[in-house]
């Protein structure tokens, strides 16, 4: 018995003369040395003639866990499929009541959606199915917004100004070091790879035109508006994810205020009002970042290179910026708070909410640049 | 059936569903003005889902909820709302806004639908607050205090407004035996010196034989109604096996199982 313990588990199958089956257990049947597989059981009750019962000898069995539990259990299926008895006298006693706790309660039928899983044309239309409902929703989400904004401006929208003042704090100054970076950092680019280009014409001051076009017709909006995807919009999601799994949420309805009024709101007022700000900042930050390349790298005078980023960036570019940042803290604001509200009741929802506000986010943004340059194109600004 | 002149609350022939999914169907019972009302189940059997389709936070596939004679399901947006105000609901996990103090939290209802002071509103804040023991801690933001005083909290909060009914999610849901004991005194104490109608959300036995004035129980398995009444009544020989079997841990079923196990 204590050398049979040691040894990995294995079996014979053998037939006595009337047809009974003998199962023959050695060693050690536990989860940690390995469980041989069932196909010998099963080629065996295959078999014809068919076999009367099915009997286990465990005179050399030794050490056993839930592996052989699971072995005898799967070998009971079989049999039963077959209709053939099995032997259960043999068994250890633990054994013989895991097994009957195990058979206890019988499979729930209808548990799960029965049917094959469809086919590919049948999951795209699925997919497709899909997508309109999203569409359907957010354009609902977006109508949801404006009744809300109307019964602002009527005075009639109720939410906490605490709430508000924070808000803006966190959207507009907390955001300042990550603007400050990324903004400087692209104008230190732009003005790097522009000036490898215009050198070899001698026209290096027209970095300075380069920059300053780029970064405040499109790039200070844009690159705000993304870092704002990311940390803000993500933030939101989250925030109203995680009051939706506590059924803050549901108690502001019972409570008469509407979740669209003194959630949405605020996260969107104070967005739209400090990506303008937040652009203008980086906007400045950028230019700034082009001038170190321009003074350090091209030897340009800083008064000769502000003065032809004055000279360059008309009213209207700037105009522009701030109008397109504004509407892409809008987009922000509102792919994070829909995502948040639409968002499970569960950890891992709160966790897809906030990346799906964020790509949601992006994506909006990117479309409305799109936009955005075909009707400045028109309008000739 | 029968309309009653102190019919509080009606649900008639409420079918609710999520989807195709059908939880509950055709329910039909009459809440008493005062009444401390249970409504009890196994889990999973919809309690939770019937309470959200009574207060609005989901919509009945059919049928309708009254309040005092007047459909609040069929109701328009403007009158359900103010219809609302005389609810105050008592969450499961206190849905207490972690973002405010519990003072804050409790004031919240309070300046949005009174004409109070400032003042005025942190007393009665403050005075919520002692009612459900916890004078002392009207600062402490919710993530300071412990569980069992979230619920207090809730509870106080869902007070604010002198609501005409209470409705409680499992109130002693994670509870010990003694705050749970505790809570059920306090939702009696409530009863008797506001006058409220209380509908409590439960499957905690000891909690159900304590407050219960009238209940009902839903069956899992029909997907409806199989009992209403004092749960006392309940345990009366004649009455529902399967009724019996819950409201004494299944006890009840102990000689059976052993016939044939």
């Amino acid at each position: 018995m204590a050398e049979a313990a040691l040894k990995r588990g294995d079996m014979a199958v053998s037939r006595t003369g009337d047809g009974t089956l003998v199962v023959r257990l050695r060693g050690a049947w536990t989860l940690g040395t390995g469980i041989p597989p069932v196909a010998d059981v099963e080629r065996a009750l295959l078999a014809t003639p068919k076999p009367t019962r099915i009997v286990f000898d465990l005179a050399d069995l030794g050490a056993w866990d839930s592996g052989l539990v699971s072995f005898v259990a799967r070998v009971g299926e079989l049999a039963a499929e077959r209709k053939i008895p099995l032997d259960a006298a043999t068994l250890p006693d633990g054994l013989r009541r895991l097994l009957v706790l195990a058979a206890r309660v019988p499979g729930q039928k209808g548990v799960r959606p029965a049917g094959p899983p469809p086919s590919r044309l049948a999951r795209i239309g699925l997919l497709a199915l899909a997508a309109w409902a999203e569409i359907l929703a957010m354009l609902e989400f977006l109508g949801q917004i404006t009744l809300a904004f109307g019964r602002l401006l009527r005075g009639k929208a109720r939410f906490r100004a605490r709430d508000f003042w924070l808000l803006v704090q966190q959207t507009g100054a907390d955001a300042l070091p990550i603007v400050t970076l990324i903004s400087f950092l692209v104008g230190t680019i732009f003005a790097f790879v522009g000036a490898v280009q215009l050198e070899k014409f001698g026209a290096t001051i027209y970095v300075a035109d380069l920059v300053g076009i780029a970064i405040v017709r499109e790039m200070g909006a844009v690159m705000t508006a993304i870092v704002m995807a990311g940390r803000t919009g993500a933030a939101f999601a989250a925030q109203l994810g995680t009051m939706k799994v506590t059924q803050e949420v549901d108690a502001l309805t019972t409570m008469g205020f509407s979740a669209l009024d003194f959630l949405v709101l605020p996260r969107l007022l104070a967005l739209c009002l400090m990506m303008p700000l937040l652009c203008l900042y980086a906007d400045a930050l950028g230019v700034l970042g082009g001038a170190l390349i321009g003074v350090t790298m091209l030897k340009l005078p800083p008064a000769t290179y502000f003065q032809q980023t004055f000279h360059a960036v008309a009213l209207s570019d700037l105009g522009g910026g701030v109008l397109k940042a504004s509407v892409y803290g809008v987009l922000v604001a509102l792919s994070g708070c829909l995502r948040g509200l639409q968002s499970g009741s569960s950890s891992s929802a709160v966790g897809d909410a906030a990346t799906s506000a964020v790509v949601t986010g992006i994506v909006l943004i990117v479309c409305a640049c799109g936009m955005f340059a075909v009707v400045f194109y028109i309008l000739g600004i | 059936m029968a309309e009653r002149d102190d019919a509080h609350i009606t649900v008639r022939d409420l079918t609710i569903a999520y989807g195709d999914f059908v939880v509950m169907r055709d329910l039909d019972f009459t809440v008493r003005r005062g009444d401390i009302f249970i409504i009890m189940g196994a889990s999973g059997s919809g309690k939770s889902t019937l309470l959200r389709n009574m207060i609005g936070l989901n919509e009945p596939t059919a049928g309708e909820v009254l309040y005092d004679g007047q459909s609040f399901t069929r109701a328009e947006p403007e009158v359900r709302q103010q219809m609302l105000q005389r609810f105050g609901v008592m969450y499961q996990g206190g849905a207490l806004f972690s973002s405010m103090t519990l003072a804050e939290n409790v004031a919240l209802p309070l300046g949005e639908y009174t004409r109070l002071s400032e003042a005025e509103i942190r007393e009665i804040a403050f005075l919520k607050l002692a009612l459900v023991g916890l004078k002392g801690f009207e600062d402490f933001f919710p993530a300071e205090i412990s569980g069992g005083m979230w619920k207090r909290a809730g509870i106080a909060r869902a007070m604010a407004l002198d609501p005409d009914i209470l409705f409680f999610d499992e109130p002693s849901a994670g509870l010990d035996p003694i705050s749970s004991r505790q809570l059920d005194d306090l939702i009696l104490e409530l009863r008797a010196s506001l006058g409220a109608t209380i509908v409590v959300v439960t499957h905690e036995l000891p909690s159900i034989f304590a407050i219960a004035t009238n209940s009902v129980f839903l069956d899992i398995e029909t997907k409806t109604i199989i009992a209403q009444g004092l749960p006392q009544d309940m345990l009366e020989p004649g009455a529902d096996p399967k009724v019996r079997r819950f409201l004494t841990r299944g006890e009840d079923e102990q000689p059976a199982r052993s016939t044939h196990g």
